[in-house]
């Protein structure tokens, strides 16, 4: 487990110390292509029949304060550690070789904070990490320097920072109440907790302020419709390869944070709470669609889409807390189809971005979706890899997308049918924008200036295959994902 | 088990073809044609495995096996395929019909340069329509319904540098995913109600008494039984794939695709599954009894489309058009069946219609090939000398689609769904609107006619006849049109008995009831009055439509499709992009708005607070510091460097420190 999180930070000091340029591509490669093996050989040493934590790893850091040094992974974080995986190489490969060693440095060092996030049982360890990550994102985001990109970098620190914040001083109310930062010590109380807030602070209340700072540095990090709006503009104004980083792993941690914080430790809020948290994850599905629909620059469009598919997420999390008990099919589907959504945008968003980046390269940074027409004729290959990812975003059945998308559904119909019933707009919605992009782009007669657009090299055919053939696979038999995290 | 290869072949070969180059056109094609003759034979063996069924006594024999796909908790959500006689006879029917426009698409389509991707489409459409007939899962259903969707795309927009092909594609998707909302909520709907999705699973099956009971004795809302929504629900997608009013505007723009597609997916198949799915469904549709509200609502809707395609068509000048109005109406007749509870007639008149409806979309395939791209009938005429194969063959069409009596399956196939939705206790307006519709058939289709091979020639081209590999199809066709009515007649109802598992006998003494008599005698009055009156108006057809002299506002409001699609444009497409804007609106001025002002105030804040700082705080401190200073120069121009300055200083200290230690002392 410590390897795991070493590996890449090992890898970006190496880059970063070493002389030669040219060798910071590879020695990042390696690295991730260790961390990799290392996830893969997790994944399959994690003893499926006992489930829980497992790898654990604990040693006391700061004992008057409760703060340990404590990771382990279950199913749940295994998968985001196969995501984080598969991903981080593939968003490094798909900047091409023109690649600067700051960049490699930087890619790993948010790879380490990402892992790290995914495998801290402790809050205080687990924050560190979290905001450990904003600072690699932050620089690479405005690595273009450019002062919109500034800007948007900008936002995007100070928005996620002060949701962090905003977390910290709920961990530290929670300290003050139960006296630890044990992530599962705590979840193990649960339902008490909130009594022990109130008894701590004087205040019935307390425990529902706590709840709603938690919440809210979540819903930031997802985001949840109203706390976008850093979103559209760091996701279009980083390159392309930052953006896949920013939308199939960072978005994640925010669902992560739900998953792991929010929902065992408040299941009485949640239930509580849980039609007007149902009525936020529908704004965010139905919301973010529509501005989707309204938006003409392809990074803005799949920014907003990429809203719009974590509000499934989200819309699964909540269902199954309106719903604490009974019907354990409907939850294990929502719950199983929550995290194998985490796994399918991830992979889906992120090949999209490396598309928009490819488009961007021939291009000269061109993104409008008028700016284009008729390009499956002179690029026809790029047209049908990227259709699939498209249909996959779209959630067509035998891709990825559908599988997740219709497991958060039949869970979430039966625990809470209305709320699902209404999200059921939001996936025409995305149907509408996303063919439209493939009308506006690549079809219709091939305009002359692009009559000499080139088709994907094999060394990007290279890049994108292995997602593509994990939609496929994930798509058809997506059991061999759900076995990891599927709890009987 | 043997059938789960039907649909794999194709699939298979889709995949190998669309990994192949543009130029290996004879490998694709030969691949792709094997593999769904393999597929056809080895439904033909299914078919002949659900045969003998009819001997039984009211016992349909299924066999089917399920299988596990993922794990939900303790659980598994499970897939399956099945076999009985409703599905053996379409799947047969799907496979045959492919099999032969796969081998005319060889002739039709040989020049285009995107001839391998083309078969590798058609592949996939054949897989996932077969999936569809084969499923015993409705999830299963639903992932083909969806994937014979996108084949359905992929191909309407197959020549997609045109703009009119591209945005006819994403308006059938677009339509039929509206439908296929209702779909997937009846589909999540069933799955809480009875717990499975399997259609028959040793008794535990959606399909079987224990979850119907539960599903018809639940009360939704507003007395609506839980089988009748969830029923209703599932309409909404068989209506949008089988182009039912009010879903049904994308099936004639779906023309703009190549000509094989429009027979194959926008005639014969896949319009058909709506129906299929209808039947397929049928006992959760009659769960609570053979006048249900969900099959009321299918009987009404049925009819309504029935007879309202068939006006549209009767204006409609591009001979592809005319056909898909046509398809449009006659799967209204299909939905009128099934709505008044009547499997069998729905399924044998979709068989029927699939062979001769296929048949005239390649016949029109070939007219328009033979007369170089011309689609407008009105720049047709006297093909008959020119193409005189397609012109029999699209006659024998063209009969069986009126419904010509005796010797053409549409005659006995319409008139069973006469039958039956006379005896339906209702109402019996649907009735008398099917009936008026039969009369529009032969009306527009001998209008057709006679535009098109009657006369003289009208165009500039140079017609020919179209090749052998797309005759030969159509002479298939044409057979399998007259053959049908075989078995579909009263005095040997073959296919009643197949679908119902109840021996069947040849008794002519059925054709002599009076029932049968007294509607066969009316449609074939229908039949002749409207072939008389398409005969009388169009036979020395120059220029203009005489229909249009008799009346024209309404012929142009028929010729403008009346304006359902101006409707949606002005409705419904409009509020979505109004919803668009707004929703960008919000999100810019309001939310991005409310972040800005939040930041301009912390920004204010923290002005005020710089100002607090500078003139407060800062003042007391900076004169403080100020002060410091000023000492300190005055203490460093002491430190001059000079001995004397030094020694004089020290002489007054030492004077001070004596001055001090005596005043001390004393």
């Amino acid at each position: 487990m410590t390897l795991l999180t070493l590996i890449p930070f090992v890898g970006a000091l190496l880059v970063a110390l070493l002389p030669w340029h040219r060798a910071a591509r590879a020695v990042g490669l390696a690295s991730m292509a260790g961390v990799l093996g290392l996830t893969i050989s997790l994944a399959l040493g994690y003893d499926r029949v006992a489930g829980g934590i497992q790898f654990r790893e604990q040693h006391a850091w700061i004992p008057s304060l409760g703060v340990d040094y404590f990771v382990g992974a279950d199913g749940m974080s295994l998968m985001l550690l196969l995501l984080v995986a598969i991903i981080t190489p593939f968003a490094m490969l798909t900047a091409g070789p023109g690649i600067s060693k700051l960049q490699v440095a930087l890619i790993l060092l948010l790879e380490t904070a990402i892992i790290g996030t995914f495998t801290a049982l402790n809050f205080i360890h687990w924050f560190v990490f979290y905001e450990l990550s904003l600072v690699p994102a932050f620089l690479l985001i405005r690595w273009s320097g450019t002062k919109a990109s500034t800007a948007a970098a900008l936002r995007f620190f100070i928005y996620t920072l002060l949701g962090g914040l905003a977390m910290l001083v709920g961990f530290l109310g929670i300290q003050i109440a139960a006296g630890t930062f044990d992530l599962i010590r705590l979840g193990e109380m649960g339902a008490s907790l909130d009594g022990k807030l109130a008894a701590a602070f004087g205040s019935p209340s307390a425990g529902l302020l706590v709840f709603c700072c938690i919440f809210l540095g979540l819903a930031v990090k997802v985001p949840v419709v109203p706390f976008h709006t850093w979103l559209p503009d760091a996701y279009s104004e980083a390159p392309s390869s930052v953006t896949m980083l920013l939308t199939g792993l960072m978005s994640k941690m925010g669902v992560y944070g739900f998953l792991r914080l929010l929902v065992p430790l408040f299941p009485q809020r949640m239930q509580e709470l849980a039609t007007p948290l149902l009525w936020l994850a529908l704004a965010t599905i139905v919301f973010s669609a529509f501005t989707a629909l309204a938006q003409t620059d392809l990074k803005r469009i799949f920014a907003y889409s990429s809203v719009n598919h974590l509000g499934y997420c989200l819309l699964g999390i909540f269902a199954v807390a309106a719903v604490p008990a009974g019907a354990p099919v409907a939850r294990a589907a929502a719950t199983n189809g929550v995290l194998l959504q985490v796994f399918n945008h991830g992979l889906t968003a992120a090949t999209l971005f490396a598309f928009v980046g490819f488009l961007e390269r021939r291009s000269g940074g061109l993104r409008g979706i008028a700016d284009f027409g008729g390009l499956r004729a002179a690029a026809p290959v790029f047209a049908g890899l990227m259709g699939i990812a498209m249909f996959s975003s779209l959630g067509l059945p035998g891709l990825n997308g559908f599988v997740g998308e219709f497991l958060i559904f039949s869970g979430t119909f039966k625990l809470v049918w209305w709320s699902a019933a209404l999200a059921a707009i939001g996936l025409f919605v995305t149907a509408v924008f996303l063919l439209n992009i493939i009308q506006k782009v690549f079809t219709g007669p091939l305009p002359e200036r692009w009559s000499k657009f080139p088709d994907l090299t094999s060394a990007e055919i290279l890049t994108v295959a292995p997602a593509i053939a994990l939609m496929f696979v994930l798509g058809i038999c997506p059991q061999v994902l759900i076995a990891l995290f599927n709890t009987k | 088990m043997m059938i789960s290869l039907i649909p794999i072949l194709p699939l298979l070969a889709a995949g190998v073809t669309a990994l192949m180059r543009r130029g290996q056109k004879t490998p694709a094609a030969t691949l792709v044609i094997a593999a769904q003759a393999g597929s056809t034979a080895l439904c033909l063996l299914a078919f002949f495995q659900t045969l003998g069924s009819e001997a039984g006594h009211g016992e349909v024999a299924r066999t089917y096996v399920n299988f596990p796909w993922l794990s939900l908790g303790s659980e598994t959500l499970s897939l399956g395929l099945l076999l009985d006689p409703l599905g053996a006879g379409m799947a047969l029917m799907v496979s045959f019909v492919s099999l032969l426009i796969f081998i005319y698409s060889i002739g039709y389509m040989k020049a285009d340069a995107n001839f391998t991707r083309f078969f590798c489409f058609l592949s996939l459409f054949s897989a996932a329509m077969l999936g569809v007939v084969l499923s015993n899962s409705l999830l299963l259903t639903f992932v083909c319904w969806e994937l014979v969707g996108l084949a359905s795309y992929l191909l309407i927009g197959f020549w997609f540098h045109k703009p009119e092909a591209a945005a006819a594609a994403r308006k059938a998707f677009l339509t039929t995913r509206v439908g296929d909302m209702g779909f997937l909520l009846g589909m999540l709907w069933l799955y809480s109600a009875s717990g499975t999705l399997l259609f028959y699973d040793h008794g535990n099956g959606c399909l079987e008494k224990a979850a119907l009971a539960a599903m018809s004795a639940k009360t939704a809302c507003a007395g609506l039984a839980v089988s009748n929504g969830i029923a209703l629900l599932i309409f909404c997608g068989a209506a949008g794939k089988s182009g039912q009013f009010p879903f049904h505007v994308w099936l004639p723009d779906a023309m703009e695709g190549p000509t094989p597609v429009s027979a194959l997916i926008h005639a014969a198949t896949m319009v058909a599954a709506g129906v299929y799915l209808v039947a397929r469904m049928f006992p959760v549709f009659s769960a609570t009894g053979n006048v249900s509200v969900a099959l009321t609502t299918v009987a009404w809707v049925g009819a309504f489309t029935a007879l309202f395609a068939a006006l549209i068509a009767v204006a409609q000048t591009d001979i592809k058009r005319i056909l898909a109005y046509s398809t449009v109406s006659q799967l209204g007749f299909m939905m009128l069946a099934l709505g008044v509870g009547s499997v069998t007639a729905a399924m044998v008149h979709l068989i029927a219609h699939a062979f001769f409806k296929a048949l005239l979309f390649l016949g029109a395939g070939s007219v328009i090939h033979g007369i170089h791209e011309e689609q407008d009938i009105r720049n047709m005429g006297g093909l008959r000398k020119f193409m005189p194969v397609t012109f029999v063959t699209y006659a024998i069409g063209m009969m069986a689609l009126c419904g010509v009596p005796f010797f053409f399956s549409g005659f006995w196939s319409k008139d069973e769904i006469l039958h039956v939705a006379h005896q339906w206790p209702v109402s019996q307006m649907p009735f008398f609107m099917a009936a008026t519709a039969a009369f529009l058939t032969a009306f527009y289709m001998t209008r057709q006619m006679c535009q098109v091979f009657a006369g003289s020639y009208r165009g500039h081209a140079h017609p020919h006849e179209s090749p052998a590999v797309m005759t030969v199809p159509l002479g298939l066709l044409a057979g399998a049109a007259v053959l049908m009515s075989i078995p579909s007649t009263p005095a040997w109802p073959w296919f009643h008995g197949h679908h119902t598992g109840h021996a069947v006998t040849l008794d002519f003494t059925r054709l002599m009831e009076r029932e049968f008599l007294s509607i066969a005698g009316l449609s074939v009055l229908l039949v002749t009055a409207g072939i008389g009156a398409g005969y009388f108006l169009y036979r020395h057809f120059a220029k203009d439509d005489p229909l249009a002299r008799f009346w024209a506002s309404g012929f142009r409001a028929l010729a403008n499709r009346l304006y359902v699609d101006e409707f949606y444009r002005a409705t419904v497409v409009r509020a979505l992009g109004l919803l668009g804007c707004l929703a960008a609106w919000v999100d810019r001025r309001i939310l991005s708005g409310t972040v800005r002002l939040v930041g301009a105030l912390s920004l204010l804040a923290s002005a005020l607070s710089d100002l607090m700082d500078r003139f407060g705080i800062n003042l007391g401190f900076d004169s403080l510091c100020g002060g410091l200073r000023d000492g300190g120069q005055v203490f460093s121009s002491w430190e001059s460097g000079r001995v004397q300055g030094y020694l004089r200083f020290l002489s007054v200290g030492a004077v001070l420190l004596l001055i001090i230690l005596g005043w001390l002392l004393t």
